[in-house]
């Protein structure tokens, strides 16, 4: 089962390599990954989509909590949250199909960020299905490339209880 | 008054009550080695890095105190990490303090550069690379109380060449600032009362204690509470020596090569209280026919280590000491004859045992004699192999902190320096390393430091010209295809110690075992060799099979 971590923590050198190292070394797999700064400089957010059972999630957690660095550590998965991602899509495009594709990008509440002759760039956010939604049905007209970032989540209004 | 940073270091050490650090210098060091010139802290110069860190491991160990090394920066450093990775795996106190290369030039592939934090990150505690010489007396703070609370461990501490030359002033910083790191010490009520619940109902309840039990000081606490439900007590072999091995509850060391009557009675009991221990794989053999029967209580300061590796009934998290302090308390005395009575017929009818053999030196016989002539007193250091297992079984430990081992490591080489450590921090006791001839040789540069110390380490070798455990291994598991286990050359040992200026002697005979004992024990200025030439195809029994179940021994 996938989960979705967000943990807090100091903002230092080394932060990122520590966290990586622990997951590589102890064969957990990382699916997604966001690093952010949040409202205090000293204290970065780091959003961790990981699959695994509970007793995983529960090693997982506590190995996290082992790196001094390594403020708090929260499972979202089974709470109410806002979840985003944001891809950038550059797709083929011509004047025979660009209705077609402006049309797609409004029913998704995208928006085009690039236009040239043969192609478009396109930006959207969303939940990872919005997402995945979104490329499939761009996918026919041919994606040249495409740049997604790490799911980033926050908790609905109220308080959660953390491990 | 300014000074400079190495100085500022040096001052805090003793302010922090360090009485020795182990060391070799460098470039990258050198800064730091000339404020050691003037300075009144004691510094052992060893033979090799690998050295420093083993014997301040050692001196972690035998003490109870944090350890202290110091290396310069790309090999000095490297050839630290074989010493920090034997400290973590065992969860040891040290400090290593290396040098780096310049700030300006960090990051350049300079000469002597490595990048030793990111080397050390899985086998430290933590690690510092300190760029800014104002933090580096806050970071020496914090280091010493990370490597020292919670589940201890070793700490690097990174300090760039020009930094130990930067002036900053001197205060010793009081403050420690670490929100991400708060040890839980004290357990949780209601979890110590489900345990006592449990033991109240158990019928075959044992205790066992492991290296966390020694690292708390826990030993007394342990005692008390086992006398109190007369329940028996089984270590894992970094356990030796939480309990007097000559103690009515005693019931030897589990594992792969535990007494059998130690892994029949863990694996038929239906409770364990297990404290300071990680479960390993060379204690439990395979997990899942790992006492079938027992539901278990798993007492550990490191959250993570309850669950790892099996699924506790009642998990606590904290300080072994006090955890024991309070179930101690709160149990109820205990008659648990029918049990003990059992397990006083498995030690009878499954003794650790060996035959002596016309003509030839067994290994646990040189072992035997050793104990009886000590009166099972001196602090016993191993290196690793049958040697260690033989001194496990046939040394037998009264007090904590006697027996000084590499057991999640297993690194060969870690007797002699950590005898050199145990030594230096106990002047007056008698410190042996149980060897093998493969093990002291990886290390053997450190007799030159033992000799220029002083120590009068007896280093007892239990020479079976060969990889004696790999070879036993290829015996049994391999169809005696000896590959590259057996020694056609040896070193002669007793030339060697003189070399060094040690003394040395070669044993043949098995007459002449005991008196070589008694002369080495009648040195006090150097270190001594006896090279006890023992039989080659001698086995390490009982054994479990790697990934076999522990109640399904080889006996012999
Ligand atoms: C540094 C290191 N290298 C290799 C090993 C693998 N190993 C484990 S026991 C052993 C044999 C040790 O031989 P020796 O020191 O002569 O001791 P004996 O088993 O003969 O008593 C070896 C090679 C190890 N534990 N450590």
């Amino acid at each position: 089962m996938k989960h979705t971590l967000s943990l807090l923590v100091e903002n230092k050198p080394g932060v990122l390599a520590r966290i990586a190292g622990l997951f590589s070394r102890r064969g957990y797999n990382i699916e997604s990954l966001a690093v952010n700064t949040t409202e205090s400089p000293d204290i970065s957010h780091i959003t961790l989509v990981v699959d695994g059972d509970e007793r995983v999630l529960e090693q997982i957690t506590k190995q996290l909590y082992k790196l001094i660095v390594v403020l708090k550590v929260n499972d979202f998965t089974n709470f109410p949250v806002v979840e985003r991602e944001l891809a950038l899509i550059r797709v083929s495009s011509d004047s025979n199909n660009r209705r077609a594709i402006i049309d797609l990008v409004e029913i998704f509440r995208a928006s085009i960020v690039d236009v040239s002759e043969k192609e478009l760039i396109i930006e959207i956010t969303g939940d990872s299905d919005k997402i995945n939604a979104f490329i499939k049905n761009l996918e026919p007209y041919g994606i040249k490339e495409m740049v997604r970032t790490g799911r980033i989540v926050m908790p609905r209004g109220m308080r959660l209880n953390s491990k | 008054m300014e000074i400079t940073v190495a100085q500022a270091i040096i001052k805090f050490l003793q302010e922090e009550g360090v009485e020795v650090i182990f060391g070799y210098p460098g470039g990258a060091v050198i800064g730091f080695y000339d404020a050691l010139y003037e300075s009144s802290l004691r510094h052992v110069l060893v033979r090799h890095e690998q050295g420093a860190a083993h014997a301040a491991d050692g001196y972690a160990r035998a003490s109870g105190k944090v350890g202290v090394c110091v290396a310069t920066s790309g090999p000095g450093a490297t050839n630290l990490v074989t010493g920090l990775a034997t400290a973590f795996m065992d969860s040891s106190p040290i400090i290593a303090i290396t040098g780096q290369v310049r700030t300006s030039v960090l990051g350049k592939d300079s000469f002597q550069e490595a990048d030793i934090t990111g080397i050390t990150m899985p086998i430290t505690k933590h690690n510092y690379l300190v760029k800014d010489p104002d933090q580096v007396l806050t970071i020496f703070k914090e280091a010493f109380y990370i490597a020292t609370t919670g589940r201890k461990g070793p700490v690097l501490i990174d300090i760039p060449a020009d930094v130990f030359m930067a002036k900053i002033n001197y205060s010793y910083p009081s403050n420690i600032n670490l929100p991400g790191y708060k040890p839980t010490y004290e357990p949780h009520p209601l979890q110590i009362k489900k345990a006592v619940n449990l033991l109240k109902s158990a019928e075959r309840p044992v205790i066992l204690a492991g290296g966390g039990v020694i690292s708390s000081f826990a030993s007394s606490e342990l005692i008390e509470l086992a006398e109190k439900i007369n329940t028996p007590v089984v270590t894992t072999l970094m356990g030796k020596g939480a309990i007097p091995e000559d103690h009515y509850l005693y019931c030897g060391f589990i594992g792969m090569h535990g007494a059998a009557y130690a892994n029949f009675t863990i694996n038929n009991s239906d409770l364990i209280i297990a404290i300071g221990v990680r479960f390993s794989d060379r204690s439990t053999g395979r997990v899942d026919t790992f006492a079938p029967n027992a539901k278990i209580i798993h007492i550990d300061i490191d959250p993570a280590e309850i669950g790892k590796n099996v699924i506790p009934y009642v998990p606590i998290v904290a300080d072994a000491k006090l955890a024991l302090q309070r179930l101690k308390e709160e149990v109820e005395s205990k008659d648990n004859s029918k049990w003990l009575e059992q397990i006083r017929e498995w030690k009878e009818k499954y003794p650790l045992k060996y035959k002596n053999q016309e003509g030839v030196i067994k290994p646990q016989y040189v072992i035997e004699k050793i104990y009886e002539i000590t009166k099972g007193s001196a602090i016993v250091v191993t290196e690793v192999g049958q040697n260690q297992m033989w001194a496990a079984q046939f040394y037998k430990v009264k007090y904590p902190r006697q027996f000084i081992t590499s057991g999640g490591l297993g690194t060969m080489g870690f007797g002699l320096p950590a005898a050199i450590g145990a030594q230096i921090a106990n002047p007056d006791k008698l410190v042996i390393d149980i060897a093998g001839d493969g093990s002291i040789q990886m290390n053997i540069q450190e007799l030159a430091t033992a000799v220029t110390q002083r120590l009068p380490i007896k280093i007892f070798i239990l020479n079976n010209a060969c990889l004696g455990m790999v070879r036993q291994w290829q015996e049994l598991f391999y169809k005696k295809r000896y590959s590259c286990t057996l020694f056609d050359f040896s070193p002669d040992f007793e030339k060697l110690a003189a070399a060094y200026g040690a003394y040395g002697r070669r044993v043949e005979d098995p007459s002449e075992v005991e008196d070589a004992i008694y002369w080495a024990l009648e040195k006090n200025d150097a270190p001594v060799i006896v090279d006890f030439k023992v039989i080659r195809e001698e086995n390490v029994f009982p054994m479990v099979p790697a990934g076999g179940s522990i109640d399904k021994m080889m006996i012999d």
